[in-house]
């Protein structure tokens, strides 16, 4: 197999607290891994990495052969890694529209842009996301199910090769969680598109994720099929056992 | 559309406005094209308290190229004044893109006091006094004695509307909607993975080179420069009249600058002890009620 992205040996900590501690992780193209583990475990950290946000303080990261240790956010975006944020990240005093438009725009301008040019792809995302009667609205006034999936819709312009999600159904009343998941899940399948999300409901990675990683004070404690991942004595302790919503 | 072409703002308002309104009208439009540019900055999110640098250096090059290199030719001037702007904004610009919010606002107001405290020292440019210009021609063809100020005013006019349809247009494309993405969120633009440090540079040095095209137009308005076009009272004037008229449209700077210029001259004959603290009230009046600026009075019209 020809993993998309590989870890090695990758760590980082701040001050005393070790958030990645010789962490090794490979991901296999066109799969959807579930990252779960108590907050401060180095999920989130590990994401931040992977984007350039955060520099590894030793160890490797590739993405499709290339190195991504001190490249910047942009350049791994422009090799075609996406992400969404735990909040989102919008451009709140414009309207939804005028968001997706920045994106595709920047989009267009690396090349990507789909045939139909730049407004037509805007308003096939709106659709796509069920966006369309939210369109006008400004960003900042959104609700938060919204948010999150306006998030999620501006990092898929990019048609990236890898999309990192950092809790996307976080906030998010309980029976909106699914269908936010199905449009995203949707969006990506066939698009030959690696995910890797970051969750704490563990119904939602047990639903969507094909492989769970588990974190635990910066290291990978358990790792493989959901089944196994979410029965496994020292996640239960320390996973789902500090995470009470989680198991509801 | 008639009425917009005798409003004191179209070119053919020259040949019948009074002379004194001529002068107060042109010196508006050299100031509004400086705000033009202070606009397309606070679009991105970044207020520049030192926009005198760059009007400085246009009235400075414009005059200097008429005085010292004997080309008196009005177009040439406005050319070498936005031309010196713009190169020095460039350079600088390296360098204040890296820099938001307080930061942004007080190293480009220290970039304009060095200006203004070279050309207080230099004596060969007349020190805190400057100097006089004069125009000879204007594109090739010889300006006629008393009409002068009446031909130059309508071209201006006509030039300055072009340039700021040209901002309209630039604000309307990818790049002035990318500029109203990085003033809500530089953070996701990166991610996006477009680079905010050039669309910054870009805008600052368009801004400059707006600066300086308003600094040339107003050294030809008024036939004299000196140091204060580069001071930091100067600068905040121009934030003063981008406040006044709001970042709405691109017209609303010169209408704005318009009524600063009137307010300042009739004050200045009937009220000159207050004058400036009613221009405090004013300012006042324009955050606590008009936050968007004067322009929203004309948006609320059409609303109606």
């Amino acid at each position: 197999m020809n993993p998309i992205l590989v870890a090695q040996g990758v760590q980082k900590s701040f001050g005393a607290v070790s958030a990645a501690a010789d962490l090794n992780l490979s991901f296999e193209r066109d799969s959807v891994t579930s990252l779960i583990g108590a907050n401060g475990a180095g999920k989130t950290t590990f994401l931040n990495m992977v984007t350039g946000y955060l520099r590894p303080d030793a160890g490797r990261l590739s993405f499709d052969g290339q190195e991504l240790v001190g490249l910047d956010p942009r350049r791994i975006t422009r090799l075609g890694v996406s992400r969404s944020f735990q909040i989102p990240q919008l451009f709140s005093s414009v309207s939804v529209r005028e968001n997706l438009l920045v994106a595709e725009g920047i989009a267009a301008a690396q090349g990507i842009a789909g045939v139909d040019g730049v407004e037509q792809a805007t308003d096939a995302v709106l659709e796509r996301f069920g966006l369309e009667r939210y369109a006008a609205q400004a960003a900042g006034l959104l609700p938060e199910g919204v948010r999150k999936l306006l998030d999620v819709a501006m990092a898929l312009v990019a048609q990236p090769k890898m999309l990192l999600l950092d809790e996307p159904t976080s906030g998010v009343a309980a029976a909106e969680k699914f269908g936010i998941m199905d449009l995203v899940m949707g969006a990506v399948r066939g698009q030959g598109v690696t995910v890797l999300f970051v969750e704490h409901d563990m119904d939602i990675v047990s639903r969507y994720a094909a492989r769970v990683v588990a974190f635990y004070d910066g290291r990978v404690i358990a790792d493989g099929a959901p089944g196994k991942v979410l029965d496994d004595a020292e996640v239960r302790r320390f996973v789902i056992g500090e995470e009470p919503h989680a198991s509801a | 559309m008639r009425a917009a072409a005798w409003s004191p703002l179209s070119p053919s308002a020259a040949a019948i406005l009074p002379q004194w309104l001529v002068f107060l009208l042109a010196l508006a439009l050299a100031k509004g094209l400086v705000v033009l540019g202070l606009v397309l900055l606070m679009r991105t999110g970044l207020v520049s308290f030192g926009q005198g640098l760059y009007f400085g250096l246009g009235a400075y090059a414009a005059a200097l190229l008429a005085n010292r290199a004997g080309l008196a030719d009005a177009a040439l001037m406005i050319v070498a004044g936005t031309a010196c702007a713009a190169a020095v904004a460039a350079i600088l610009g390296l360098l204040l893109a890296r820099y938001r919010e307080i930061f942004f606002a007080m190293l480009s107001l220290a970039f304009s006091m060095i200006l203004y405290g070279a050309l207080v020292k230099s004596s060969a440019l007349g020190s805190t006094d400057g100097f006089n210009l004069h125009a000879k021609t204007f594109a090739g063809f010889a300006l006629a004695a008393g009409s002068e100020r009446r031909l130059f005013y309508a071209v201006s006019v006509v030039l300055v509307f072009c340039v700021a349809w040209l901002l309209h247009r630039y604000l309307a494309s990818h790049w002035g909607r990318l500029s109203a993405a990085i003033r809500d969120n530089e953070l996701r633009v990166e991610y996006l993975g477009a680079s905010v440090y050039r669309v910054v540079y870009v805008n600052y040095v368009a801004a400059g080179a707006l600066a300086g095209m308003g600094g040339a137009f107003a050294a030809l308005a008024v036939g004299h420069v000196d140091p204060e076009t580069a001071y930091w009272t100067t600068s905040g004037e121009f934030v003063f009249i981008a406040i006044l008229g709001g970042t709405g449209n691109v017209l609303a700077p010169f209408l704005s600058a318009a009524i600063f210029e009137g307010l300042r001259t009739i004050a200045s004959q009937y009220a000159p002890n207050v004058w400036q603290m009613s221009l405090g009230l004013a300012m006042l009046a324009i955050i606590m009620f008009l936050p968007g600026g004067l322009w929203t009075l004309l948006q609320r019209r059409k609303a109606a």
